[in-house]
């Protein structure tokens, strides 16, 4: 059984974190022709944020209910 | 080197070994041996998302909006966090509703309404079959292309004969044939398919190490790296903005939205999340490794776009293809072949789901409920149905891919083909109102949602199909650049002259505008009736009641057992009818079949099963024909609804009741206790008080005896034995006497005179009274009096009575000579103060509280017992506690005592009274 | 050689009382005024008979009644309780505690003067 618990609830702040961070305004100022190791900022930038989005997501689902 | 002969047999053999996975995992599933129910073939199935259009597309869109196409993958990821709240209740009502397909789902919640399935099933078939077409035209080009190896060319426009001289085709059916074997092997209420869903999850991981092979092909073995392949990028002048600009954020947040309406509402995804999950923990799972394959299948897409761009710089050739073509350029043969396989795995997996879940809805949405409204047919009196249920979806499924071929076909290069993924994403979207209001809003209507839908249809068709058909050359190009019969403000793309937005964006706009504002709108023109209102509840509150068996309440009449059997059979066949009813029977502890009755929950059991096979909304009609029902009126609904809330409003009130309970037997408890106490304090001052009158009398006994007993004492002794029954007589005279005031001030019984006094009197008077002890014990007393002092309001005696028994204390503790006792007063704001100090052995601060204690003496501190009752300094502090005042010690062992107290003046005792 | 009696009470009139009996009957008399002090005069004294009062500040009878059954040197003493707490639960408690007889305050001289003489060696 899944109840709604606490996990629901961070999962909703990771959206909304994810939203802000993959969206405008906050995505304009990567957009510049600054190079991250050889890569793009813009595309690191949002590429990163995606990893870090998805291992939050996997520590919360995975985490065992204290 | 790859001959066609090679290609195709690669091409067979790939699908001969998905036919293989299929089989084995149907084998395993009849076994009871699952190989499919884990977290990870679940998440890998769900990867179903990627299409070719993924595989290819997306390093086309990439090419030309960098990295623009990225939202596509962004919008799951983000909608997974949100899947804890929405895609687990969703499926939660589907396994408790056995829905099956998404228009079951729409039209389950709107009232079982058959209207509602229909439309939703009309428009999935409209917005999917292109999306299918692009699928087949996917898997024909990258034929043709590939082989045309080592050279690298685009096919050309295709002039082949339609149907059996056209490859495509030949595909189109092997797929038919691969979906009607394991899609259709049988009716079952779950409509769950685990063979076909590892192939799935097979071809999930076929295409995402496909992609990585080349990605990694291209990055590493063609160019330096990534870093190499950006550099290089950055240095010619028009790929630039690609890699620095993120495009329209506009097109940006809608892609966003669209996509995340997509992952759950497009038919095949709803097929693998939904209808084929397994177990709902799977899913909790999938929240973050579903957006992890996304993840990994995009991290190449960016290299392979630019690797393309850089390498075929002419524009020669299509960026969708470079995926395929940059082997081939590169001769490298296997890995072209891989690649080639890689997009038939996204294709096929797409086509299979899609068309299962398009032919589940065809059949139990419109085919189904036409033909049971055609009495003609007598459809109703068939004793087997199953077979004809079969038949339809097989059919389905053939009309569908035949359709979709047919599309692709005609439509060929068309835009209204290359487009058709956001378009068909578009359309998915208008689900969106009517299945999250649907199951967090209990105040939707079938109405509201038909027109919501309706209305975001029309506005879809209006702004998006229709001028994709324009661009395609299908309709006059005037019609998008002077709107309908030469209306500006009705020009498809800019509707009532809305400018500035790309043509999805503009069309998510107005479609959900008007999809939202009808749906509701019109919801709330006119409530839900009875049978939406039932509904409503068990899709709305269907975390709440995870146990009960949801729907049965809300139904009332009288069936029989034979007639559902009957019925259930006629549609899944008797033999899986009769399984089904067996299974029943034991799960509710009957015997046997025969043994069952049949209630509400029986009927609502037959119900599902059924709906699993044919629809909820057909479903609905078939158990109503044979059972006799009594129509609930939104009334006994509402009755219904309203017990329940009783019962659990009385079921809290026993909740608080008992807890009220309890706190008053806490309350009785400690009561008791408290009597107890109380009980055992009388005890004590009773036996302490029995004590206090016994130790005098013992003493005047004895002696009295002893003069009795020896009459010939001499004088001084007889005198000094006299002289001690005297002196206990009266200790004894004086205890009697305090205990009889205490119980009178205690009581309440004790009078009080009160007048206006003056202190100064009092302390002298009291002082003169002991003046004689004080003398003989050759104690120095002092009275420190001012000149005058402001009256109080007091009984003057019992002051006195207060004073004696302060200063007898004072003399009893100043044994040692030379004592010395002072009486001071003074004015304190509104206060008297009397300080009677002492230069005695004082008392330690453990005893300063006790001593005011009744019959408690400051006994540790002295060697001998000091003469007294031990109920003087308890009454002195009564009395002057009764006047407004207050009593206390202050002392140091060794140093004396002050005994103190305060008393109000009148005046401010009459202000305060006054006031 | 003359009996010796150990009073113990906080009462100064009570003990007057019971040093005049005592002395009336020819018996050695020392008085005590509280549980210390009896405890130290029963083993310098060794009297025959402890007169005990039950409630003194800061040792009870019982208290002394106690220590003076568990030294050795004393297990001859015969002890005799005097209370003012006439409830019968304290003359069984006392009777445990290995006091040999019980009066309760206020007794009568004749009755006191009787136990006395039987609880001294032959008197029985």
């Amino acid at each position: 059984m899944i109840r709604p618990s606490i996990k629901g609830q961070r999962l909703v702040a990771l959206f909304l974190l994810g939203f802000l961070l993959l969206n405008y305004p906050l995505l304009n100022l990567f957009a510049g022709p600054t190079r991250v190791f050889g890569v793009p900022v813009l595309y690191a930038y949002v590429f990163a944020v995606w990893a870090l989005l998805i291992s939050l997501m996997a520590l919360v689902i995975e985490k065992r209910d204290d | 080197m790859l001959t066609a002969p090679i290609i195709v047999a690669a091409s067979f053999a790939y699908v001969g070994l998905l036919f293989a996975i299929a089989y084995y995992g149907d084998k395993r599933a009849d076994e009871g041996r699952s190989i499919i129910a884990n977290p990870y073939i679940y998440a890998l199935s769900l990867a179903v998302y990627c299409t070719a259009w993924t595989f290819y597309g997306s390093v086309g869109r990439a090419a030309t909006s960098g990295i623009g196409f990225l939202p596509i993958y962004l919008g799951p990821t983000l909608m997974a966090a949100l899947w804890w709240y929405v895609m687990l209740k969703i499926i939660r009502i589907s396994k408790q509703n056995r829905i099956t397909s998404i228009a079951d789902f729409i039209a389950s919640r709107y009232g079982k309404s058959q209207m509602v399935g229909g439309l939703v099933t009309i428009i999935v078939v409209i917005g999917i079959i292109p999306y299918i077409a692009l699928q087949l035209k996917a898997i024909s080009n990258t034929f043709l292309i590939v082989l045309e190896y080592p050279e690298v060319a685009m096919p050309h426009k295709q002039s082949a004969p339609l149907f059996l001289g056209d490859n495509t085709f030949y595909i189109a059916m092997l797929l038919a044939a691969f979906t009607i074997l394991f899609g259709t092997r049988h009716l079952d209420a779950t409509e769950r398919h685990e063979g076909l869903v590892a192939a799935i999850a097979f071809e999930s991981l076929v295409k995402l190490l496909a992609f990585i092979a080349v990605g990694l092909f291209v990055s590493f073995w063609m160019y330096d790296g990534f870093g190499d392949i950006f550099r290089r990028a950055q240095e010619v002048a028009q790929l630039t903005p690609l890699l620095t600009e993120g495009g329209n954020y506009a097109t940006w947040a809608s892609l966003t939205f669209l996509s995340m309406a997509a992952i759950m509402f497009l038919p095949r995804q709803w097929q693998v999340t939904v209808v084929e999950n397994v177990d709902e923990r799977h899913l909790t799972t999938a929240i973050w490794l579903f957006p992890l394959y996304l993840l990994a299948i995009n991290v190449f897409v960016l290299p392979i776009a630019f690797g393309g761009l850089l390498h075929f710089p002419s524009g020669s050739v299509d960026a969708d293809t470079f995926v395929l073509t940059l082997p081939i350029s590169e001769q490298a043969p296997w890995l072209a072949l891989f690649a080639f396989i890689g997009g038939l795995s996204a294709a096929t997996g797409m086509v299979i789901v899609e068309t299962i879940a398009l032919s589940t809805m065809v059949c139990n949405d419109l085919v189904m409920p036409v033909l049971l409204r055609m009495k003609g047919l007598r459809l109703t009196e068939r004793r087997d149905l199953s077979g004809l249920l079969l038949g339809i979806r097989r059919g389905a499924i053939v009309l569908i891919l035949v359709l979709g071929y047919l599309y692709f076909s005609l439509a060929g290069e068309a835009y209204a083909l290359v487009s058709i993924g956001l378009i068909s994403f578009s359309l998915v979207a208008q689900f969106a109102p009517a299945i999250i209001g649907g199951i967090f809003w209990k105040g939707g209507t079938r109405t509201g949602a038909i027109c919501g839908l309706a209305a975001g249809f029309v506005v879809w068709i209006y702004t998006l199909l229709l001028p994709s058909f324009a661009k395609s050359g299908w309709l006059p190009i005037t019609f998008l650049s002077h709107g309908l019969f030469g209306t500006d403000i009705l020009k498809p793309q800019q509707l009532l002259g809305l400018q500035g937005l790309d043509d999805i964006t503009h069309c998510l706009f107005w479609s959900m505008l008007a999809n939202i504002g009808c749906y509701v709108g019109v919801s709330l023109i006119k409530g839900p009736n009875a049978a939406e209102h039932g509904q409503a509840i068990v899709f709305v509150d269907a975390l709440k009641h995870p146990a009960a068996a949801p729907g049965s309440r809300f139904w009332r009449g009288s069936a029989s057992v034979d007639d559902l059997l009957r019925l259930v059979g006629r549609f899944l066949g008797p033999e899986r009818a009769n399984e089904a009813f067996a299974a029943y029977a034991q799960s509710r502890g009957a015997r046997s079949v025969g043994a069952l009755s049949a209630d509400a929950s029986l009927v609502h059991h037959a119900e599902s099963l059924l709906a699993g096979a044919i629809g909820s909304a057909s479903a609905r009609v078939m158990v109503a024909s044979v059972v006799e029902e009594e129509p609930l009126g939104i009334d006994e609904v509402m009755n219904i609804i309203d017990e329940a809330s009783q019962v659990l409003a009385y079921s809290r009130q026993l909740e608080q009741k008992s807890l009220e309970l309890e706190a008053a037997t806490n309350e009785l408890r400690s009561a008791n206790r408290q009597l107890q106490e109380l009980d055992r304090l009388k005890d004590d001052f009773i036996s302490t008080v029995t004590h206090e009158l016994r130790t005098p009398l013992t003493s005047i006994r004895a002696f009295s005896e002893i003069l009795n007993d020896n009459p010939r004492l001499d004088e001084d002794e007889r005198a000094k034995f006299l002289g001690i029954i005297v002196k206990e007589s009266e200790r004894l005279t004086r205890l009697i006497n305090q205990v009889l005031d205490l119980a009178k001030i205690e009581s309440g019984a004790a009078e009080w005179h009160s007048s206006e006094i003056d202190m100064r009197e009092v302390l002298e008077d009291s002082v003169t009274a002991v003046s004689q002890l004080f003398k003989e014990r050759e104690i120095k007393l002092t009275l420190e009096l001012p000149q005058k002092v402001p009256a109080i309001l007091a009984d003057r005696d019992r002051l006195m009575q207060v004073m004696l028994n302060l200063l007898s204390n004072a003399a009893k503790f100043c044994e040692r000579a030379p004592g010395a006792v002072t009486v001071a007063l003074a004015q304190h704001g509104g206060f008297l103060r009397v300080d009677v100090s002492d230069n005695g052995i004082g008392i330690s601060a453990a005893d300063q509280e006790v001593i005011f204690e009744k019959f408690r003496q400051a006994g540790d501190t002295l060697t001998n017992k000091p003469q007294g009752s031990g109920l003087g300094l308890h009454i002195s502090r009564r009395i002057i506690e009764h006047f407004g005042g207050r009593m206390w010690v202050t002392s140091r062992p060794g140093e004396g005592a002050c005994f103190s107290f305060t008393l109000p003046l009148a005046r401010g005792l009459a202000l305060a009274k006054a006031a | 050689m003359a009996r010796r009696i150990l009073i113990v009470d906080d009462e100064p009139n009570i003990v007057t009382s019971l040093e005049f009996l005592m002395r009336g009957s020819n018996y050695e008399v020392l008085a005590a005024r509280n549980g210390e002090e009896a405890l130290r005069l029963a083993e310098s004294f060794q009297p025959d008979v402890v007169l005990l009062d039950v409630m003194m500040p800061q040792r009870s009878g019982f208290e002394v009644c106690q220590k003076i059954r568990k030294n050795p040197a004393l297990r001859d003493v015969k002890i005799l309780m005097l209370t003012a707490k006439g409830r019968d639960v304290e003359k069984e408690r006392g009777l445990d505690l290995g006091a040999n007889a019980y009066i309760t305050k206020p007794f009568s001289t004749k009755e006191l003067m009787n136990t006395v003489r039987r609880l001294l060696p032959g008197g029985e």
